[in-house]
């Protein structure tokens, strides 16, 4: 018989953030943040990167990746607060706090997707 | 005699003081004494009023856990000598209530391991005619690292998730489950499901890993709950879409 609580779609969403955007986020970061801001690769046209997003399969791409990683983040911080600052009297607020980021988040990277495609 | 050292043994003597103290004896260090070795010769020699627990010397018992220089260690596979020139700090197992000197209780921790049902559970017994279950070395590999625990609890005291809510489940008591979960012979999973599925159970751990860096065994309780919250969720995945079939 197993316990119906939500930690195990949490940690899921936990487990996966933290693969995707230890596989995705570097590669990103470097091109867009660091190889052709300065340079070192010549940068793809803007139409071209319009065209890119406005796959729906990149933007299907981009917002899981945005969605788990900050599923990632909130679950990350909520356990640093508990156990870290042993402040799990604060347990709800934390919760709230914590996993309404990621959700206002996601809102937020599913508008803007929209927006771009 | 050769080389001695020095070791600080922590004292508590509930009847005459309050808190823990510290006795400083100086013993022989051979190259071939372990602190236990270190402690006997105390016992023996010089205070024989210092209490702690000791059963096999040889890393089976799983008894003479202790806190050495900060770290959990066996005592009978913690060779004096590595100190040198010492001196040797001894403590009690951290995370557990001192009952005197460098003896624990492990009450909490007993009662967390009959929990989880660490045996063989079989649905039914097959009769003794059909002969002995067969398992291929792949199946005893399946559980085997898990089977080496000795219950001394250096992965309860190295835990700092245990040390902060003692109502978690622990690194040994979730290993040794799995011990028995991973064991084709055994058809008790779902019954330790509830226990280990609970929130106190394997959600507590944040995967530290200080367990599985501690164990003198070399099981690894660490991957062992972290392979077992794959499956809770899986199947609590299962009991959420499929509420009937799960």
């Amino acid at each position: 018989m197993i316990n119906r609580h939500p930690e195990p779609i949490l940690w899921m969403l936990f487990s996966a953030g933290g693969v995707v955007s230890a596989m995705l986020m570097p590669a990103l970061l470097l091109l867009f943040g660091v190889a052709y801001p300065l340079g070192w690769l010549a940068p793809p046209s803007h139409e071209t990167m319009v065209a890119v997003l406005g796959n729906p399969l990149t933007g299907l791409v981009l917002f899981g990746l945005c969605v788990l990683s900050l599923f990632h983040f909130a679950h990350r911080f909520r356990h640093t607060l508990y156990d870290g600052l042993q402040i799990k009297h604060l347990n709800e607020v934390i919760a709230l706090v914590s996993y309404g980021s990621a959700i206002v988040g996601s809102v937020i990277a599913a508008y803007l997707l929209w927006q771009v495609s | 005699m050769g080389e001695r050292i020095r070791l600080q043994v922590a004292r508590y003597r509930p009847e005459q003081e309050s808190e823990a103290t510290f006795d400083e004896y100086e013993v022989p260090c051979p190259k071939d004494w372990v602190v236990l070795d270190g402690l006997n010769h105390i016992k023996d020699r010089i205070d024989g009023t210092l209490a702690y627990r000791w059963s096999c010397r040889m890393g089976i018992c799983g008894s003479c856990g202790m806190t050495v220089n900060g770290e959990p260690k066996l005592t009978c596979a913690t060779f004096l000598a590595d100190y040198a020139p010492g001196p040797v700090r001894v403590e009690p197992l951290r995370n557990f209530p001192v009952i005197r000197d460098l003896v624990v209780d492990i009450g909490d921790f007993m009662r967390k391991l009959v929990k989880i049902k660490p045996w063989i559970v079989r649905q039914a017994e097959k009769p003794l005619a059909d002969g002995e279950y067969l398992q291929t070395p792949q199946e005893l590999e399946e559980f085997k690292q898990y089977s080496m625990c000795i219950n001394c609890m250096l992965c309860y005291a190295a835990c700092p998730i245990y040390g902060l809510d003692p109502k978690f489940l622990g690194p040994a008591a979730i290993a040794l489950a799995q011990r028995y979960n991973l064991d084709n012979r055994d058809d008790g999973a779902g019954a330790r499901m509830a226990t280990l599925s609970e929130h106190e159970g394997i959600w507590g751990c944040t995967f530290v890993g200080e367990c599985t860096q501690v164990c003198p065994k070399h099981v690894d309780p660490a991957g062992a709950i972290q392979r077992y919250k794959l499956s809770a969720a899986v199947e609590s995945m299962k009991s959420f879409f499929l509420p009937r079939g799960a």
